[in-house]
């Protein structure tokens, strides 16, 4: 049974200063809307793609949505930032209303766009959980008989009578996270909450939303830029680009097309001012061109720093992830190991592998540049130089090498016994 | 999908509006967010003040002091046979019960902008807990009220109650309705154009001298006879004039003031909610 529809979903802002000199503006679209003639200012606006000027003053965030949620069904939205993710989340959750379009329901919306919303400083843990339960959507009843549940979920049990304003921020989350993951709609919202509180309580959330989505057979719609969460949660996902579906169907796909449509330029080149320690060059020295290597050979990062103050304590570290943003490997190097990086000036870093065991498939890197003393960042790149590693003149005659076995191989030497062998010994 | 199907949809999402979209349901639902908001509003702020809700009582008791000061003993505002700390007392506690839910309404937008950004509710359950919250305060402030009017009782003080005062809780219900409907117009614009804003904090200030507050509606028309309209025009000298009649036997009742402002109540009211409603769908855009 399809229990929520989106038809034509569009968008509209005003770029720049919204508020001020809107009078005409607004006496133009009522004078307009008096005559009964359609908006002018709808059929003006351009596709929201950020990093191109904008020659209108109005811009479709998100432009002619389609798409329909089965009952019981887990969809996961992603997006770039910008891409419209929020636009629509906040569309669905009825923060605020559509430009043009509807989306129907057939059950009760709540969303969790951000835990822990009206929280209130000065009253106890007890006494918001049922305020933020009653703001989303659950009857005082309802809160009274989770209560012991959330609070012991929450793992909050000593300081529930005490303010909250005392509450390390950890633990505003669990408790706010404790209160929405007890929320019973029938379709629910979230957006990257999961991306709170320390490694044990993210399993803890991650297993609850599993068990609301699996268990529960909840409609959920999922938004996240965590590919690894996606990919374990939904089965099903809507790919945004520039306020336009532009992939809709099985997640495993859903997420290449998406990784696909960044930016995938095999070498990384920063032009800009330098007022800190900067990456000014990033490529990977690939057996083959294009960024392309053969399985087992030596593999090099090399990495050009322009460093335009004396700084100590230099670290540079990157990981090798797969195309899931999961990461594979992590290198790093310190000033404390080369004591070469005191100076100001270009510094070039070479790494290699010498024997990389990175089994065949796509991979990038992700490097951070940081003071290991003072944990300030300097510089940090996301998803950049994607290589290909291929397993070219390997040959494994029994079975062909099937894409996704593994990431790693390891070299792995074999004892092989009889039985009765091991008995005579 | 069949067309039967088509019917069964919950509720539309869709940015066409009723012009007046009042689902008495959906507010019912979340009766029980509309009673913990006002349990929000009364506990946290008086919290961490050694006096607490004593400064309910401290407010008014030390204005209608003032009040009596100046308008009585240097301007020698003549309140009948009343005595004029009552009088005035009796005057500022509903004035201020109007003018807190006219202020505090005023600013629902833009003072909940990171809830309402965050999550859906009906909006009208915000302006509707601060008219309550304060129709407690408004209680705790009457019973000061009794007080000094039981004291001033027994010292032999010319003043009855009528038996108006059975009407008085319709009186307090109005005068809330009065403040929410222009509190949600203002509220409404605010969003949008700032200006209003300062408008709102001087505007109040200006209403308290046109609404009788510290003068007996009579009085105005007797010593100002041409400015006595901008007075008979204002509905909330009427609800004062007539509250004070209510609880003090003082002044007179105008039947058609009061109708006058039950109609201006209502229109307001209504115009408050359908304003409302257009600006609740997309006002996280602007503000």
């Amino acid at each position: 049974m399809i229990i929520l529809k989106a038809q034509n979903i569009s968008k509209q802002y005003r770029l720049g200063l919204v508020g001020t000199g809107t009078i005409s503006d607004d006496l133009k679209r009522w004078w307009y809307g008096v005559r009964g003639k359609e908006d002018p200012f709808l059929t003006v606006g351009e596709v929201n793609d950020r990093s191109t000027k904008s020659n209108s003053d109005y811009v479709w965030a998100i432009k002619d949505i389609n798409f329909e949620v089965k009952q019981g069904e887990v969809l996961g939205i992603i997006g770039k930032n910008g891409a419209g993710k929020s636009t629509l989340l906040k569309i669905l959750s009825r923060v605020t209303a559509p430009t043009t379009g509807e989306i129907k329901t057939k059950g009760r919306i709540a969303s969790l766009l951000e835990v822990g919303t009206g929280f209130h400083p000065e009253l106890t843990g007890r006494e918001n959980i049922y305020l933020n339960g009653a703001i989303l959507g659950m009857t005082k009843a309802e809160i009274q008989n989770k209560e012991e549940e959330i609070v012991s979920f929450s793992g909050c049990e000593r300081y529930v009578d005490t303010p909250v304003k005392r509450y390390s921020s950890g633990m505003r989350v669990r408790l706010a996270f404790a209160v929405a993951a007890f929320l019973e709609p029938d379709i629910l919202v979230i957006d990257e909450v999961l991306a709170v509180g320390d490694a044990e309580f993210q399993k803890k959330a991650i297993g609850k939303m599993q068990d609301i989505s699996k268990g529960d057979g909840r409609t959920v719609i999922f938004v996240s830029h965590d590919m690894n969460a996606v990919s374990v949660l939904t089965n099903r996902v809507i790919v945004l680009k520039n306020g336009i579906v532009d992939f809709e169907g099985d997640t495993d796909e859903g997420i290449k097309e998406y990784l696909k449509g960044e930016n995938k330029q095999l070498r990384y080149e920063y032009h800009g001012l330098v007022n800190k320690p900067k990456i000014l060059n990033l490529e990977i020295e690939t057996s083959l061109p294009n960024n392309i290597h053969e399985f087992g050979k030596e593999i090099k990062f090399i990495f050009e720093i322009d460093i335009p103050y004396i700084v100590e304590n230099l670290a540079l570290s990157f990981q090798v992830v797969d195309e899931f943003n999961v990461p594979i490997t992590h290198s790093w190097v310190f000033d404390a190991d080369t004591q070469k990086t005191r100076n100001k000036g270009k510094y070039l870093f070479i790494g290699s592998y010498p024997n990389p065991k990175l089994y065949m498939g796509n991979y990038s890197l992700i490097v951070h540049l940081s003071n290991s003393r003072t944990k300030e960042k300097f510089d940090f790149l996301d998803s950049v130089c994607h290589f290909k590693i291929q397993m070219m003149k390997t040959v494994r005659s029994e079975y062909h090498w099937q894409k996704n076995t593994c990431k790693y191989i390891e070299k792995v030497e074999w004892l092989t016994y009889k039985n009765d062998e091991i008995e005579s010994n | 999908m069949n067309r039967k199907d088509d019917d069964t949809w919950l509720y539309t999402i869709s940015s066409k509006r009723k012009l007046i979209d009042f689902n008495f349901k959906e507010i019912w639902r979340y009766r029980d967010l509309l009673m913990l908001f006002v349990k929000r509003d009364v506990i946290t702020v008086y919290k961490q003040t050694i006096l607490g809700p004593l400064w309910y009582l401290i407010q008014p008791l030390f204005t209608a002091l003032t009040f009596t000061l100046i308008f009585n003993k240097v301007a020698n505002i003549d309140t009948g046979s009343v005595p004029p700390f009552l009088f005035n007392l009796a005057g500022i506690s509903v004035w201020n019960y109007f003018k807190t839910c006219l202020t505090s309404t005023s600013d629902t937008f833009k003072s909940n902008a990171s809830i309402f950004g965050k999550v859906y509710f009906p909006r009208i359950i915000l302006p509707l807990s601060i008219i309550i919250s304060n129709l407690l305060k408004f209680g705790i402030q009457l019973l000061i009220f009794i007080a000094f009017y039981i004291y001033y009782y027994s010292q032999g003080a010319n003043i009855n109650i009528t038996s108006s005062l059975i009407f008085f809780p319709l009186l307090v219900i109005l005068m809330g309705l009065l403040g929410l409907g222009l509190g949600m117009i203002i509220s409404s614009l605010v969003t949008k154009y700032r200006d209003l804003k300062f408008l709102v904090t001087f505007g109040v200030q200006l209403l308290m001298y046109l609404s009788a507050v510290m003068y007996p509606l009579a009085l105005m028309r007797e010593k100002l006879p041409k400015v006595a309209w901008l007075v008979e025009y204002n509905p909330v000298a009427y609800i004062i004039e007539t509250a004070r009649y209510m609880l003090l036997g003082e002044g007179t009742i105008h039947y058609y003031g009061i109708v006058f402002t039950i109609i201006v109540t209502m229109v307001i009211l209504f115009f408050g909610i359908i304003i409302f409603n257009r600006t609740e769908k997309t006002f996280i855009d602007t503000v």
